[in-house]
């Protein structure tokens, strides 16, 4: 087993389907009385958050304590220590409390390279910057294969902001290693001409929504990051909802038995409209709670077996 | 290789034959009259395997106790995997399944069905794993192999042979649905013999 999960690239196909089987049993959990298990009794699990978040810092946070392992959050905002200085500093400290495994959210991508060099638990990737965010990708690989049966050959439309999403980028290197053939769609401004090849080769790309909807079994809509409404990459915000956006009318383009996925936080209305995001093809819902199954199978994995 | 015959298993693979298809076939019919004898008619029963072989030795009970009394007896699976106490001391493990039957377990009696049952830390194990998952009215166990070696205060309740071992030989439990080929239980290791 590895060590660290700092990138989908760290997988192979055998762990990574490894990780989705264990994430399996791991949901049966959900329906039980007792929702607890003793696996890390003993060991610390340290959540190092330098960005906000919800949704991610919870599921891992309700992970570690499904197995039992002591959970410490430490929230770095407002640190007026430089970041590269605090970053090594924080990892000496946890280092000295003797973490095993590290669980970092960091603005700057490369951040959880770095601090695997610095500590000697193991380093999982919660998101860093526009690179990676590993468990957001098994998470939606095991919601695929939940609902679909499997992921081999299936046709997935990444949509939406790809130059920034490192949604995209662990979706694109984990769903290619288990057969997926991936289309990124969105604004030219917004996807790279080298991004596809440089992640993989087999990896498509198209600006035009419509044209690639009827051929999906899973269109993953992505987050439009407000922040970047300002940065000109579309002339308007109602412009890409019209040409970019997953409304009704695009939604009956699917075929039947196709899925709509969304990493979340949603802005309803912009990237998905709020019938689509609510229907019965969403699997928004879904992608939460499977969140957790798939961080408790992470954890156990790279932390169940002998140091 | 080609799978040898029943008959000429013996001069295959290393140690001896402590079981064979016929013997095993025959201990599994016992534990099954042992299990209808002492729970009355396995009213209330529930077997629960534990992975790998535990899996289908309790599949194959309940198949028999149709056989003998038409009961069907519901089946399921415990993995057992997050509640070792010996995770640190090896590589991650790959998790089993675990199988409720639909109607759990709450109430019933509940026997644990094992190949060999050996440290009994597998058995502490189980105990705890079913503890989370409902709460019986009484729990046994049943096992192919009691090869000796406790180290916990544990007993089972139908042994399907007592095998006297020592501690550098090892009993290998081979099924038809989990290792191909025929049903036996070899010891090998050991002393040079």
């Amino acid at each position: 087993m590895i060590k660290h999960l700092r990138s989908a690239a760290d997988l192979d196909a055998d762990t990574a389907t490894l990780i989705l089987d264990t994430a399996g049993e791991m949901a049966a959990l959900a329906g039980r009385e007792v929702k607890k298990l003793p696996t890390l009794r003993g060991r610390t699990v340290v959540n190092l958050f330098y960005e906000d978040s919800t949704r991610t810092r919870i599921s891992f946070e309700a992970a570690a304590k499904r197995l039992s392992a002591d959970v410490i959050n430490f929230s770095a905002k407002g640190s007026s220590v430089s970041k590269g200085e605090s970053l090594k500093d924080t990892a000496l400290t946890l280092q000295a409390m003797g973490a095993d495994a590290v669980v970092i959210r960091h603005p700057a991508s490369g951040a959880p390279h770095r601090l695997s060099s610095w500590v000697e638990g193991s380093v999982i990737n919660a998101g860093d910057g526009t690179h990676e965010h590993p468990t957001q990708a098994l998470l939606d690989a095991y919601t695929m294969r939940s609902s679909l049966g499997k992921i081999q050959g299936l046709r997935v439309a990444i949509v939406g902001d790809v130059l920034h999403s490192r949604v995209a980028r662990s979706n694109v290197l984990l769903l290619t290693t288990l057969g997926a053939e991936i289309t990124l769609v969105g604004p030219p401004t917004l996807i790279p001409v080298d991004i596809a090849a440089a992640l993989s080769p087999a990896t498509k790309v198209s600006y035009d929504l419509d044209s690639v909807l009827p051929v999906m079994d899973v269109v993953m809509m992505l987050r439009v990051q407000t922040e970047r409404m300002q940065d000109s990459y579309f002339p308007s915000a109602r412009e890409y909802s019209r040409r970019y956006g997953l409304d009704v009318p695009r939604m009956r383009k699917l075929p039947e038995h196709a899925i709509v996925m969304h990493p979340g936080p949603m802005n309803r209305g912009m990237e998905i409209a709020p019938e689509v995001a609510d229907s019965s093809r969403s699997t928004i819902v879904e992608q939460v709670a499977n969140g957790v199954s798939a961080r408790m199978a992470v954890l156990y994995l790279l932390l169940g077996g002998k140091a | 290789m080609a799978y040898p015959k029943a008959d000429s298993r013996k001069s295959t693979g290393p140690g001896k034959i402590v079981l064979s298809e016929a013997d095993l076939h025959r201990v599994v019919d016992r534990i099954a009259h042992q299990i209808l004898e002492k729970t009355s008619g396995a009213t209330g029963t529930v077997l629960l395997g534990i992975p790998t072989r535990g899996v289908p030795l309790a599949r194959r009970l309940a198949a028999r106790i149709h056989a003998f009394e038409g009961i069907d007896v519901p089946v399921g699976a415990l993995d057992i995997t997050l509640y070792r106490d010996d995770l640190r001391l090896h590589a991650t493990r790959a998790l089993g399944k675990t199988e409720l039957p639909g109607d759990g377990i709450d109430g019933r009696r509940v026997i644990l069905v094992d190949d060999v049952l050996f440290s009994g830390r597998t058995v502490r194990a189980a105990l705890d794993a079913i503890s989370d998952v409902g709460r019986p009215s009484s729990v046994q166990l049943a096992v192919l192999v009691d090869r000796g070696h406790r180290e916990l205060p544990i007993r089972a309740d139908y042994v399907g042979k007592n095998i006297p071992t020592a501690l550098t030989e090892s009993v290998r439990v081979s099924l038809a649905e989990t290792d191909g080929g025929g049903d036996e239980v070899r010891l090998t290791g050991g002393e040079p013999s």
